[in-house]
Parts: C-alpha cells; sequence; structure tokens
C-alpha cells in the first residue's frame, strides 16, 4: 500500500469524526510517512511500519469523549430544506419519544448492572454485620448465664465471618468484570457513531 | 504494568526527548527505541495529551518542501520532568526496602 492509499483508507475510516480532527490526523501519518522514506525506507516500507488502520481507528475511538462523537453525527451536513423541517415539527411526538426510549434504553442497562454490584455488596455488608451481631449477643448469652445459646450464637457469628472472607472475593470480582464490561459498552457506542458514513 | 503508571511514564518519556532540543513525531520514536517501543497512533495520542496540559507546544516549520511539527517543552513540561524525579527518589527509596525485606525472609 502507498502513502496515498494509506491515508485515503485512514480518511474514510475516520469519517464519522469531526473535521478538524481528521485533517489533523492524516497530516500526522502523513508526516511520519515522509520522515521514514526520508530516512531510507520505501514507500511501502514505511506504510508497513505505521501499523494498520485499524488499530489507529480503535485508540482515535478510545481518545475522543463521546459527546463529541455524538455532536459530529447529529450535525447536519447541509442547511434543511422547508418541508424537512416541517416533517421534523409534526414527526417531534414520534423522534423525541423514539430518542427518549433509547436514552432509557441505554441507562437502564447501566443501572441494571450496576444494581447487581450495589446488591452484592449489601449482601456482603449484611453477612459482615450479621457475623458480628451474632459474635456480640452470643457474648451477652454466656454473661446472662445462657451458656449453650451463646456458645451456638459465637460459632454461627464466625461462620458468617468465615463466609464473607469468600463473598468479599467474589464481589470485588463482579465489580471488576461490571467496570470492564460498561467499558466495552461505551467503547461500542462510540463504535456505531464512528462507523463509515454509506454515501 | 498497570495502565495510569504506564500513562505517567510514557508522557515523561517523551517530554524527555524534546527537553534538550525541539524534536519531531518519526524523531522521537527513534529516539525513544532504545528505552521504550511507541506506536504512531500511542505518540499522537500522548503529544496531544501534552499539548492540552500545556507541557508543550507544537509549530509547523517547512522542511524539505513540506511542514513538520516541531514540539517544544514549556515551563510547566519541565516542572513536569522534575515531580518526576522526585517522585521516583521515593519510590526507589521504597523498592529498596521491598527488596531488603524480601531477600531477609529467605
Amino acid at each position: 500500500m502507498n502513502k496515498i492509499e494509506f491515508l485515503e483508507n485512514l480518511r474514510s475510516a475516520l469519517s464519522g469524526l469531526p473535521q478538524d480532527e481528521i485533517d489533523e490526523r492524516l497530516s500526522f501519518y502523513g508526516e511520519m510517512i515522509d520522515d521514514r522514506i526520508e530516512d531510507g525506507l520505501t514507500e511501502e516500507g514505511a506504510v508497513l511500519q505505521i501499523g494498520s488502520v485499524d488499530d489507529i481507528v480503535s485508540q482515535t475511538v478510545a481518545d475522543i469523549p463521546l459527546a463529541k462523537l455524538v455532536k459530529e453525527k447529529v450535525k447536519p451536513n447541509r442547511k434543511l430544506r422547508a418541508w424537512e423541517i416541517v416533517l421534523l415539527a409534526v414527526g417531534f411526538p414520534i423522534w423525541i419519544s423514539l430518542l427518549i426510549a433509547l436514552i432509557a434504553v441505554v441507562i437502564s442497562i447501566y443501572v441494571s448492572l450496576w444494581s447487581v454490584i450495589i446488591s452484592l455488596w449489601a449482601a456482603f455488608g449484611s453477612i459482615v454485620g450479621g457475623g458480628a451481631g451474632a459474635i456480640a449477643s452470643g457474648v451477652i448469652f454466656i454473661c446472662t448465664d445462657n451458656v449453650i445459646a451463646g456458645i451456638a450464637m459465637i460459632g454461627a457469628g464466625f461462620v458468617l465471618a468465615g463466609l464473607s472472607i469468600f463473598f468479599f472475593f467474589g464481589c470485588k470480582a463482579a465489580t471488576k468484570g461490571i467496570i470492564i464490561l460498561t467499558k466495552k459498552i461505551a467503547v461500542g457506542i462510540k463504535n456505531c457513531f464512528i462507523k463509515k458514513e454509506e454515501a | 504494568m498497570d495502565v495510569q503508571l504506564k500513562r505517567g511514564l510514557l508522557d515523561v518519556c517523551v517530554l524527555a526527548a524534546i527537553k534538550n532540543e525541539d524534536s519531531y513525531g518519526y524523531k522521537i520514536i527513534k529516539d525513544l527505541k532504545p528505552y521504550i517501543e511507541l506506536s504512531e497512533s500511542t505518540l499522537y495520542t500522548i503529544l496531544k495529551r501534552l499539548e492540552n496540559a500545556e507541557m508543550l507546544t507544537v509549530k509547523s516549520v517547512e522542511h524539505d518542501g513540506r511542514l513538520r511539527k516541531y514540539y517544544s517543552i514549556t515551563k510547566v513540561g519541565i516542572k513536569r520532568i522534575e515531580d518526576f524525579k522526585s517522585e521516583w527518589s521515593e519510590i526507589m527509596s521504597i523498592y529498596k526496602f521491598v527488596l531488603k525485606e524480601d531477600t531477609a525472609d529467605e
């Protein structure tokens, strides 16, 4: 692949981005290729060393905030015609409710993921609390001469304390997993915006 | 390596590469090659981040009939390197302590 082909591929892969962001990247990679050629490499060799367009795109998507991608996507390429404005106004009850529904779906996915985490930690808290409570009440039982019930309560307290250790690691792993998942969802949503626009 | 730690290290590496004289993208990659392998897209992200943090400035200079971007370090960038040096002397003393305790164990 030569320099022009590479930069053209990159341009179309980044077409969902604001124009200034695209231009800046193209001039950066173009300069990198030119400097390598000046250093004695062939044009093909220089392009090969830059890496794949896909890698550049995934790094770019990770760098640019979602809000900027959305803003670029919803910005019309030309002035709206009169009938389009009328259609937008008349269709308002339909598209606004669809938009709200879409946003609500995304939010509900996040809320449900995080509620799993919150409930896991709440369960962890209640096991720890229950364990501590059982041990404390066991001690009270023993002090009030109810030794057998006291020992049973303390035993139950220790069982809960033991369980809470396992539960802690489970909760930690689940939290980590959900954080990774939410990041992946965010990247997925961003990717929808950067995809090549068909003319 | 921890992502935040790596990011901080890369920032300082790039700042160090432009500390003594202004440099351009390909030269930065070449100068850092013996120490750390940087891809173009990673370098782009780092340069952008440092520019936004006002640790470096960019200017286009004509070279061989085309434009080449040169990066110069700012006072903020120099301060970042100085901070890094003092942070690392602390980290190194912790490292030595960990190493000493670890060998004492064996």
